[in-house]
């Protein structure tokens, strides 16, 4: 019902994301979405990989600060309204989302959002009721 | 040039006479805190040490010496000498929590103290006829009101403005025509700055002089100061554990700081070896308050670095010089005249952390105004996916220190093994201020 996902601490400094791929790519960890929040000082980098164990240990040991973030990953339909219809979901239940993001998944037609929420169980439950897919980590 | 004393008897006593008076007032004072203070009476019988051994100052070397560590380990009272009954003040020091001293005086110690501060103040060339404005803070600090009651010591009119706002501060000047500023140097460059920036008038500003001390300074900072306040610009020095300011102030000649040594005797020691060092020669300061009867500190490690001089200065006076202190023995910083300790910042991260993180001090001079940031490497411990939470983080550990510390910083968080090591152990302080004594 849930996947990790690989979060960085990341200062803003020039040529740190190039770091931080250099390290998965060195540990041939095939990266397959991820998303940054930024503030003025520093941000966090989110990422879905193949390998989320071995991603952190790759990291921590090349000094990052990292942590494995259970999160909510639910297959959606690659059309206008697929979103819509997952957080309506959510709404009519009062959950609320800390953050999110999208990727298209291989698998044709589909389209994946991860999700971070508060109560993650209650969440996947009920988007499971209603007919969405949750991908498996 | 017209040379004016407090004191001159005092201050350009000659030397043997001063040997002689210094003396007296030792072996009397050992007495008293042998008799009054077990925590002496203890540390120099371990020793094997009567009163009556000291016999002038040449026997001062063998004396124990006392640290900040003594005075904290009897805290707030156990070095008072005397009943609080005979106290008539007490103050403490600009430290913080766990770091505070304690210090008290009675009605002779104000005395003596007002009088330091008076031949200070007259040393550096004010009168009575000066208007006296005193921007140091008053309260448990010493400096605002250490000032204020020498310049009332020398009948001076004080105008009592204590510390902030600066467009108060300087219309104050105008409107009561100070002559004499007393307050921090780095403060007096932030006034001078900001009557630039508000292009005041330098014909309404009737100052002549400055007394700037509770922090490290130097000669171009002097340099400045003069010019952009149209004064000149002197340095009193001074610790609350002496006294306050008015142990040592530098006169019209601007050529070292004199010690009022009648009643604080300076030594300076290699602070590893504890040997007396001769005259030029850098090393730790100590001090020996023959006169004080609350708080009469013996030989007391101020962790100040200096050199002295014995030479008699073209003022006349006869009194040994310090030269500004070129550094510290310990980690202390000081910033806008706040002592602060590493340790104290390690302190506060350890309630954040299992693990205290690694962490920086960067102190800078911005405009004139110490600025302060501490630098954190991110733990796993206060890390989080989410970025509400980090920013809380940053937040409640600015809030921490800033509570600890008593002065505003800023907090940054950095990755991990980002804070440059040396044989394994962090650096600790970058301070970039120059001449900041580090």
């Amino acid at each position: 019902m849930s996947i990790y996902q690989v979060s960085v601490f990341v200062e803003n400094k020039k040529g740190r994301l190039a770091d931080i791929a250099k390290v998965l790519a060195d540990n041939n960890i095939n990266i397959r979405a991820l998303s940054i929040a930024d503030t003025t000082n520093f941000g966090i980098l989110r990422l879905i990989v193949d390998d989320p164990q071995k991603a952190e240990a790759a990291l921590k040991a090349n000094n990052f600060t990292v942590s494995l973030t259970h999160v909510i990953a639910i297959e959606i339909p690659d059309v206008a309204g697929g979103l819509l219809q997952a957080l309506e979901v959510l709404n009519s239940e009062n959950i609320s989302i800390e953050y999110m993001y999208a990727f298209i998944d291989s698998t044709e037609g589909k389209a994946a959002v991860v999700m971070r929420v508060e109560d993650r169980k209650a969440a996947a439950d009920l988007l499971d009721k209603h007919g969405f897919k949750t991908i498996e980590g | 040039m017209e040379i004016n004393y407090y004191n001159k008897e005092a201050e350009t006593m000659p030397r043997e006479k001063m040997q002689k008076l210094q003396s007296e007032r030792l072996r009397e004072m050992i007495g008293r805190v042998y008799n009054n203070t077990p925590h002496y009476r203890e540390k120099m019988d371990e020793m094997g040490l009567k009163p009556s051994d000291i016999k002038d100052i040449n026997d001062l070397t063998k004396l124990p010496f006392t640290y900040k560590d003594d005075l904290r380990d009897t805290f707030p009272y156990g070095m008072f000498a005397l009943p609080l009954s005979e106290v008539t003040r007490i103050h403490a020091s600009s430290g913080t929590t766990g770091k505070q001293t304690v210090v008290g005086y009675t009605n002779a110690d104000l005395d003596i103290w007002a009088e330091c501060v008076a031949r200070c103040l007259v040393g550096a060339g004010a009168t009575k006829e000066d208007i006296v404005h005193v921007s140091y803070g008053y309260g448990l600090f010493t400096g605002g009101l250490g000032l204020n009651n020498g310049a009332e010591k020398l009948g001076a009119s004080i105008i009592p403005v204590s510390t902030g706002n600066t467009a108060r501060q300087i219309q104050i000047m105008q409107d009561f025509g100070s002559t004499v500023l007393c307050c921090t140097p780095s403060y007096a460059m932030y006034i001078a700055e900001t009557m630039k920036e508000q292009k005041i008038d330098m014909n309404t500003i009737k100052l002549r002089l400055g007394l700037f001390g509770a922090e490290p300074w130097t000669e171009g900072m002097r340099d400045e100061i003069e010019k952009g306040l149209h004064i000149s610009a002197h340095d009193i020095y001074g610790l609350s554990e002496v006294c306050g300011p008015g142990v040592a102030c530098d006169c019209v000649y601007k050529n070292g700081l004199h010690i009022q040594e009648d009643h604080f005797i300076p030594e300076v020691i290699d602070p590893e070896s504890g040997e007396p060092l001769p005259d030029g020669q850098v090393g730790e300061l100590v001090f020996t308050c023959v006169t004080k009867q609350a708080l009469p500190l013996v030989r007391y490690r101020t962790k100040d670095l200096v050199s002295i001089t014995h030479e008699k200065c073209e003022c006349g006076r006869t009194t040994v010089r310090m030269n500004k202190p070129t550094g510290r023995t310990d980690d202390m910083l000081i910033i806008r005249g706040v002592n602060v300790f590493p340790s104290q910042v390690e302190s506060v991260l350890m309630r954040f952390s299992q693990i205290a993180p690694h962490y920086m001090i960067i102190v800078d001079r911005v405009n004139n105004l110490d600025v302060c940031e501490i630098v954190v490497e991110m733990s796993p411990e206060m890390f989080s996916d989410s970025v509400r939470h980090i920013e809380a983080l940053e937040k409640e550990l600015r809030q921490a220190i800033e509570s600890t510390l008593n002065i505003s910083v800023k907090v940054t968080l950095a990755e991990p093994k980002t804070i440059a090591r040396s044989e394994g152990k962090s650096k600790r302080v970058i301070d970039k201020r120059k001449g900041a004594g580090q």
